[in-house]
């Protein structure tokens, strides 16, 4: 693991929690949307906080392919869900909700996790090597 | 009937977004270490790999299956129950899923990571 692939698995965790706390942000802004106002839901994307929410979703999109592209499932999952316990902060310190001792326990469990996973190998099925990966692109640049 | 709504919806949102998880993965295996191509063959050309991937497609319709099926559930249940039950619920389905059909060495080590982060997850949001 280079520390270019530990800035990915940041990436994939702040933008997913920071992208649900703008949408969420925003959201409670524009109120309930009934069933039949779904066409209105189009409008949801002018205002800005959910705008920039979109915006750090995409990024979480990208940062999360990049980082399956070279990293097991079952590794990106736990080593990125630091992201709920970030949510859980920002809830705290952001949106002044209240964090109980039950939350701070999850929040211990999920670190537990973490610290296990990334202490092992982030791919243990060799079976796609980028040498391989590499000459298929090279054809297909040819075709 | 209320709640046979609630957990269908958990459920339809588990294994879509399982499905879409394994899926994505796959896709991105087959296209290979992004960060290599892209200083071979540029941004765009990685992009272009990508979306034209069949099992990346296939990957997006899974997690907009599941991001509606969110939806649904919300209308019937509180976001308390149905974030944190689907989410981690999920960890523990994919940790599987990528051991049977991923073929992942999911070790005891991975193992207990997802069952640690599955019940934080739950606690968190309970």
């Amino acid at each position: 693991m280079t520390s270019r692939k530990y800035l990915v698995l940041a990436g994939v965790t702040v933008c997913a929690a920071v992208g649900d706390s703008l949408l969420s942000y925003g959201m409670k802004q524009l109120g309930n949307v009934p069933l039949h106002g779904l066409p209105g839901m189009l409008l949801a994307i002018l205002n800005p906080w959910v705008a920039v929410g979109i915006l750090f979703l995409l990024g979480f999109f990208a940062s999360y392919m990049t980082a399956l592209s070279w990293a097991d499932l079952t590794y990106v999952l736990p080593a990125t869900s630091l992201g709920y316990v970030l949510l859980a902060l920002i809830a705290k310190f952001l949106l002044h909700e209240e964090v109980t001792a039950q939350r701070w326990l999850g929040i211990l469990l999920i670190s537990a996790g973490v610290g296990f996973v990334t202490r092992g190998p982030e791919l243990t099925h060799p079976s796609h090597p980028p040498v391989a990966a590499n000459a298929e692109i090279d054809s297909g640049v040819a075709r | 009937m209320r709640h046979a709504y609630v957990w269908g919806g958990v459920l339809a949102i588990v294994v879509a977004s399982t499905t879409g998880d394994v899926l994505l993965s796959r896709a991105m295996k087959q296209v290979g270490d992004v960060g290599a191509l892209r200083r071979q063959a540029g941004l765009w050309k990685v992009v272009a790999r990508i979306v034209r991937n069949p099992y990346f497609v296939l990957g997006v319709l899974a997690m907009t299956v599941a991001f509606y099926s969110l939806l649904f559930g919300l209308s019937w249940g509180d976001v308390s129950l149905i974030g944190p039950a689907s989410a981690s619920l999920t960890f523990v389905a994919n940790a599987i899923a990528a051991k049977f059909l991923l073929h992942e060495r999911v070790d005891s080590r991975r193992w207990i990571a997802a069952l640690l982060v599955a019940g934080g997850v739950a606690l968190l949001a309970a």
